[in-house]
């Protein structure tokens, strides 16, 4: 497997899609920094920059496009290493999707920095952003399944070409995760082409409000676990090689995966919770089955661990826990990970309190959301990535990840998770108090509830100012060095000297894998009948009961 | 499947069962769910359509009150409400624009109240105090002045 020869055709592509996804983090953080410092009262904002477009800017630039670009950049890169160099003409089809999405992309921003769209990420009809932002983000879906397809072509490819084999497990997640994107992006892409772009052109006059949030939110979830899945990818396939260990189990693994499909899609309602026209006995349904998507992300907990507790004996560990001390901390490509690992306990535990129906009125739209995914996707994913960068992109250019790099990585990932801590912390404690999200500063007329919130330490706005300091620091810190591993990093002079594209092997006392994880018509057969089953009766309510919509209103 | 896995995947989905158990048992046998009232109404005339076309509190019963309440951008109408120490307040919610959220800190009270539906929501206040409230969903460029207070005396 490790024998395929790098495309560099292929290097080049991943290569343009991961430094879209760095620009959208400058700029992102950039908007995240000043949020930051605006809403502790450090600074206050010029009058022609609002505080609602920077959070809009933030949201679209950071949770939309960097995750996409990022996510894509990695699994051509993956697909290309794993099953071979892509055919000419899925890797067209991959650039195709790549200026598709990149149009949509720079279409969005520029309504968003002319204060046309002021809408957040979310979209909030029915307030109304200027078409061309609606556009925009749909061709940057509509891009995402272009290039999605090009990955499924090239993996349908392979098993065409190696019929009976089982496929390699990066690329079986690859396919997973482009499943699990196609199915959950058709929500929303319903949504913006029949209700927002006709509505936001004056062609209809009103929007059914609670069947937009719905389309979204029915998209909104899964597009979490878009962004963890990659995050998992790394952590079953390259982190057991990085350590020196093996893929602890591969039918598990796949398991797992297909676990998520089944269940991250029909739980939209887990986030409108607190909303009317949405029957009580529904919202329950989509809870269980929120609760069901929790398993698989303990398996793979489970997993992780099962490795590096092999990998630490088989390297002479002792004792019950003597295998932690094995674990390779100075290498960031183990450590960012890693300090994302650590972070998604509270994370995951944080998120079975926001889906358990009545308890999420405890903490419904305050800035407790805001932390708990600072704390998912914010670190566990986000730190993931970054690990990945500091392999991938020297992989990528034919460059060496020196220990001079390895350690500035290192510092970085400190500061990340410095930051985000005390962020983090903040925000959850300020949340349970009362403060909202997505709020500009405010002391509501100096009401004392409000007023608390700027006293005690981690109960503090001034607290997430600073803890949003650091981060925006160690932001910095990752955007020079993605461009310098990039372009300046010492270029590796041979194969031995070569950055390596870590892939595990399945250890030997693994089960073999039962074929029919490999059938994913079964796969997606059963989440299509999930879908219906969770969706149906509520949404055909939701249009055959409707009230009069709501015309298009700008209130900022 | 090895054994230790299969502890670790008994005692946490156990977990989870767990979980859900309490948290059906609270919606369900203590009437505890998130507000999820079903009536809806044209949101272009609130102001004609009973009982929003008279805003305000109205006492209904020893220590009960109902609250006929419209949210627009960036008010409360009816605003710094005043009730006894133990009342029980029924709210009835609509919004005559964009989407607001109800929320009133360091109660349970968080509701969303969108333009085209009817929300409802009930509270007992005991502990005497000034609360605040405040729309804790994005509504536009005074999204942050968007507050009134609760009084219970």
């Amino acid at each position: 497997m490790n024998s395929v020869v790098k495309s560099p055709k292929d290097s080049k592509l991943s290569m343009s899609y991961l430094t879209v996804g760095f620009i959208a983090v400058f700029i992102g953080a950039i908007c995240g920094l000043l949020q930051g410092l605006v809403r502790g009262g450090v600074i206050e904002l010029p009058s022609f920059i609002n505080y609602y477009q920077l959070l809009t800017a933030h949201g679209v630039l950071l949770a939309l496009v960097f995750t996409t670009y990022f996510i894509y950049g990695l699994l051509f890169a993956g697909v290309s290493k794993t099953m071979g160099a892509l055919s000419d003409k899925a890797r067209s089809i991959g650039w195709i999707g790549f200026w598709v999405m990149t149009i949509g992309t720079i279409c969005s921003t520029i309504m968003i920095i002319l204060g046309e769209a002021s809408v957040l990420y979310t979209f909030y009809a029915p307030l109304k952003a200027h078409p061309l932002y609606y556009i925009g983000l749909a061709l940057v879906v509509v891009g995402s399944w272009i290039g999605g397809a090009a990955m499924l072509m090239h993996y349908s490819g392979w098993r065409k070409k190696n019929s009976g084999k089982l496929s390699p497990l990066f690329g079986y997640m690859t396919t997973a995760t482009i499943i699990l994107w196609i199915v959950c992006t058709i929500g929303v892409a319903i949504s913006v082409l029949f209700q927002f772009i006709p509505w936001s052109f004056g062609w209809a006059d009103r929007i059914n409000v609670l069947l937009s949030r719905t389309l979204f939110w029915y998209f909104g979830h899964p597009l979490v676990y878009f962004w963890l899945l990659p995050a998992y990818i790394i952590w079953y396939v390259c982190i057991p090689k990085i350590i020196g260990g093996k893929v602890f189990s591969d039918s598990l693994a796949r398991l797992s995966f297909v676990l998520f499909i089944l269940f991250s899609i029909p739980v939209g309602f887990h986030h409108q919770l607190t909303e009317s026209g949405i029957p009580e006995g529904w919202k329950f349904l989509q809870v269980v089955l929120t609760f069901m998507v929790i398993t698989p992300s303990l398996m793979t907990a489970f997993s992780l661990f099962a490795t590096f507790e092999t990998t630490g004996r088989e390297k002479g560990a002792r004792g019950l826990f003597g295998w932690l001390k094995k674990l390779p901390y100075n290498d960031v490509r183990f450590f960012a990970p890693f300090m994302g690992m650590l972070f998604f306990i509270p994370g995951g535990a944080g998120g079975i309190v926001n889906a358990s129906h009545q308890m999420n009125t405890v903490i419904h739209n305050t800035l407790w959301v805001v932390g708990h995914f600072h704390i998912t996707v914010g670190t566990p994913v986000v730190l993931t990535f970054f690990g990945v960068t500091y392999w991938l992109v020297p992989y990528l250019t034919g460059r060496k990840l020196t220990p001079a790099l390895n350690r500035a990585g290192m510092i970085q990932t400190i500061l990340w998770s410095v930051g985000m801590f005390f962020m983090s912390t903040a925000m959850h404690i300020l949340g349970l108090f009362g403060a909202p999200r997505r709020t500009a500063y405010s002391t509501y007329q100096d009401n004392p509830t409000a007023l608390e919130w700027f006293h005690g330490f981690f109960a503090h706005y001034t607290t997430v100012a600073l803890g949003g300091t650091i981060l925006f620091i160690a932001a910095m810190m990752m955007v020079y060095l993605f461009f310098h591993l990039a372009f300046f990093a010492p270029k590796a002079e041979n194969d031995i000297e070569a950055t390596e594209f870590p892939i595990g092997e399945v250890a030997e006392h693994a089960y073999t894998t039962p074929r029919i994880l490999e059938n994913w018509k079964v796969w997606i057969g059963i989440v299509v009948v999930l879908i219906l089953i969770a969706y149906t009766i509520p949404v055909t309510d939701m249009i055959t009961h409707a009230p009069a919509g709501s015309p298009p209103i700008r209130t900022w | 499947m090895h054994r230790s896995e299969k502890v670790w995947l008994t005692l946490s989905f156990g977990m989870i069962m767990l979980f859900m158990l309490a948290t059906g048992y609270q919606s369900y046998a203590l009437e505890m769910g998130p507000p999820s009232n079903m009536e809806t109404i044209d949101p272009q005339k609130v102001d004609q359509t009973a009982p929003f076309d008279n805003p305000g509190v109205k006492q209904i019963g020893d220590n009960e009150y109902e609250v006929v309440m419209t949210l627009q951008v960036f008010s409360f109408n009816p605003g710094k409400l005043e009730f006894p120490a133990g009342s029980t307040v029924h709210f009835t919610l609509t919004s005559k624009d964009v989407v607001h959220g109800f929320q009133v800190a360091n109660t349970n009270i968080n509701a969303m109240v969108m333009p085209g539906h009817i929300q409802k929501i009930t509270q007992k206040f005991d502990k005497p105090g000034e609360y605040l409230v405040l729309c804790n969903e994005y509504c536009g460029a005074g999204h942050q002045m968007m507050a009134t207070t609760i009084t219970v005396k």
